[in-house]
């Protein structure tokens, strides 16, 4: 594939040599491990770049939709969860439950496509493809586009970041959402019953008061261990999802190093989302440590 | 006894009917599929490409639902697609039922140094995405449908063994067991002859969730070009060239989504319903 036709014996050895293909496999498996303690990750086969400056410089657009996705998911599985507990035992409950129901048995994968046919299809209001229209010229220094383009107030920019990012977030965002929407309105209901609730009630705040203010800063606690969690999975599912929307972020880039059998490329990818998963559970407890006081002094 | 069983008969909730109903005729279809399909799902004709499904305008009455840039015919890609599909499914949700469910017992069930070791290697298996391990798995594997059904199974696993070795656990401290031990039972006897009966109709919801999760991977890897070869007719491939056609004939992507959908939503809709169908306390 990477020699021509008429190659001779001689060519296949020495590409072999190239790429240290002629040695055994722990000696090549030593050499990476050695370039790693060394700072690099080797060269990519395909694009005969360094891997280390390939993968960072795609980062930034992965963590950038993980991060929108994730606050979408917050903001919608939280107003679902409100909106059920302060409608408890009403219609409204009943038709969140079967919302959450649904959402939560379909994948991202087929929110994605459902989105590119209603919203870039049928209704075209959201761009289907790509991380921001090549029209614009992009005077950026880091690859942060969307954060960047708001601390230099480029709104025009910024705002078509969000129409490309918004339905591969939103994909992403729905099964995050509902799984919120389900544990939360659950510990919302349980912590209702409580008898300091019924205290502040009798006390006269309003019920919205009530779940706001006395409820939910107890029974937030669960549905935050169970975001961590969930997060990683959805920052893996971006793999797919740029697939999907023709993103150009990290999981584009390792179907494709999957596809080109680019095997250096798909060990520093590999290395990064592991690195990235460690850093989000991380954060997750200690994040956790600080909300919960029984644990800072265990 | 009789008379609690007969109580308990009662109406079968209709999205158990619904779902179960869907995925019978697509059994069905993918079965009769040489009967039922209108064209050779692989046939090429150039001449009636990108032809319109039958109610518009320059349908073509050989293609009922349209053909693609190919002109290859969509519903029987469809039919002929419903075949691998369920096959996938049949074969990674079984193999990766026997898998996990047989870990998730020995591990529920014996505790001591065999569940160490099977927790163990829950808690590693669980903290990588699945995504990322299917194509790391495939990336090693080479393409094909052997790989994308052992990565299914390398992967899901866990789903069963984590749940079984928590019912097996619970069931392993009931009276019953206590008793069969007494009458002088072998450990193993037991195991198979108490506790799994006990635990299989959650093994039986399990495997259905899983049967429409090896739906869904078989699509995404075949999406993303990673499955069996691309002339072969799977639903994400169809799928992926819909997708890049869209705009000229949305009913390549149309149809074929419209089927994936249905059928994962039956899958875990077929899970659920039987959940609750089994679970004494909702009864």
């Amino acid at each position: 594939m990477m020699l021509p036709p008429g190659a001779g014996e001689e060519d296949i050895i020495r590409l072999k040599a190239l790429y240290g293909y002629d040695k055994s496999i722990p000696e090549q498996f030593l050499i990476w491990v050695r370039g790693i303690l060394a700072g690099g990750f080797g060269t990519s086969i395909t694009t005969r770049q360094p891997v280390l400056s390939l993968v960072l410089g795609r980062l930034p657009a992965t963590l950038e939709l993980s991060v929108m996705a994730l606050v979408m998911a917050i903001a919608i599985g939280g107003m679902l969860a409100l909106t059920g507990t302060r409608h408890r035992g009403q219609k409204a409950e009943a038709l969140i439950d079967v919302t959450n129901g649904v959402s939560l048995s379909v994948p991202d994968f087929l929110w994605g496509l459902l989105f590119i046919l209603l919203f870039g299809v049928l209704w075209p209001v959201f761009h289907i493809s790509g991380r921001v229209s090549p029209a614009l010229g992009l005077p950026f220094v880091t690859n942060f586009y969307l954060f960047e383009s708001l601390v230099r107030l480029r709104f025009d920019i910024w705002l078509d970041l969000v129409s490309h990012m918004f339905m591969p977030a939103l994909a992403l965002a729905i099964p995050l959402a509902a799984i919120i929407a389900q544990l939360l309105k659950q510990s919302l209901k349980e912590t209702m019953h409580l008898d300091y609730v019924t205290l502040a009630r009798t006390k006269g705040y309003s019920e919205n008061y009530v779940i706001l203010r006395e409820a939910l800063p107890n029974a937030v606690l669960p549905t935050l261990t169970l975001v961590g969690v969930q997060f990683t999975f959805l920052i893996g599912g971006t793999i797919i999802i740029e697939r999907l929307f023709s993103y150009e972020g990290l999981g584009n880039m390792a179907i494709d190093a999957v596809i080109n059998r680019d095997l250096p490329l798909i060990q520093g990818i590999v290395i990064l989302f592991a690195v990235i998963f460690t850093t989000v559970n991380l954060l997750v407890d200690l994040t956790y440590a600080l909300l919960n006081p029984r644990l800072r002094h265990g | 006894m009789a008379d609690g069983r007969a109580a308990a008969k009662r109406r079968i909730n209709p999205r158990l009917w619904l779902s179960g109903g869907w995925l019978l005729l697509l059994v069905l279809a993918a079965l009769a599929a040489p009967l039922l399909a209108p064209q050779d799902p692989l046939a090429q004709d150039l001449f009636a490409s990108r032809l319109p499904p039958l109610w518009q305008m320059g349908a073509e009455p050989g293609y009922p639902l349209g053909s693609d840039s190919l002109g290859r015919d969509v519903l029987s890609r469809i039919l002929y697609g419903a075949r691998i599909a369920l096959l996938v499914a049949l074969i990674a949700g079984t193999c990766t039922c026997i898998l996990g469910a047989g870990l998730g017992l020995v591990a529920g069930y014996y505790r001591g140094w065999p569940d160490m070791v099977i927790s163990r290697f829950i808690d590693i298996w669980m903290a990588f995405p699945p995504v990322l391990f299917a194509i790391l798995l495939i990336a090693v594997m080479g393409t094909g449908l052997v790989s994308i059904i052992v990565a299914i199974v390398v992967i899901d696993w866990t789903r069963f063994a984590r749940v079984i070795r928590a019912e097996a656990m619970s069931q392993g401290a009931m009276d019953y067991v206590a008793s069969a031990k007494v009458a002088g039972r072998a450990r193993f006897g037991i195991m198979l002859r108490e506790i799994l009966p006990n635990v299989l109709p959650t093994i039986v919801v399990l495997l259905t969730l899983e049967m429409g999760i090896a739906v869904i991977v078989e699509a995404i890897l075949s999406f993303v070009n990673l499955s069996i070869s691309t002339d072969d007719p799977t639903w994400g491939s169809m799928i992926a060239e819909g997708r890049a056609s869209v705009h000229q004939s949305w009913w390549v992507l149309v149809f074929p989504l419209i089927t994936l959908f249905l059928t994962v939503l039956s899958f875990s809709q077929l899970g659920g319903g039987l959940k609750d169908h089994f679970d004494p306390v909702l009864r």
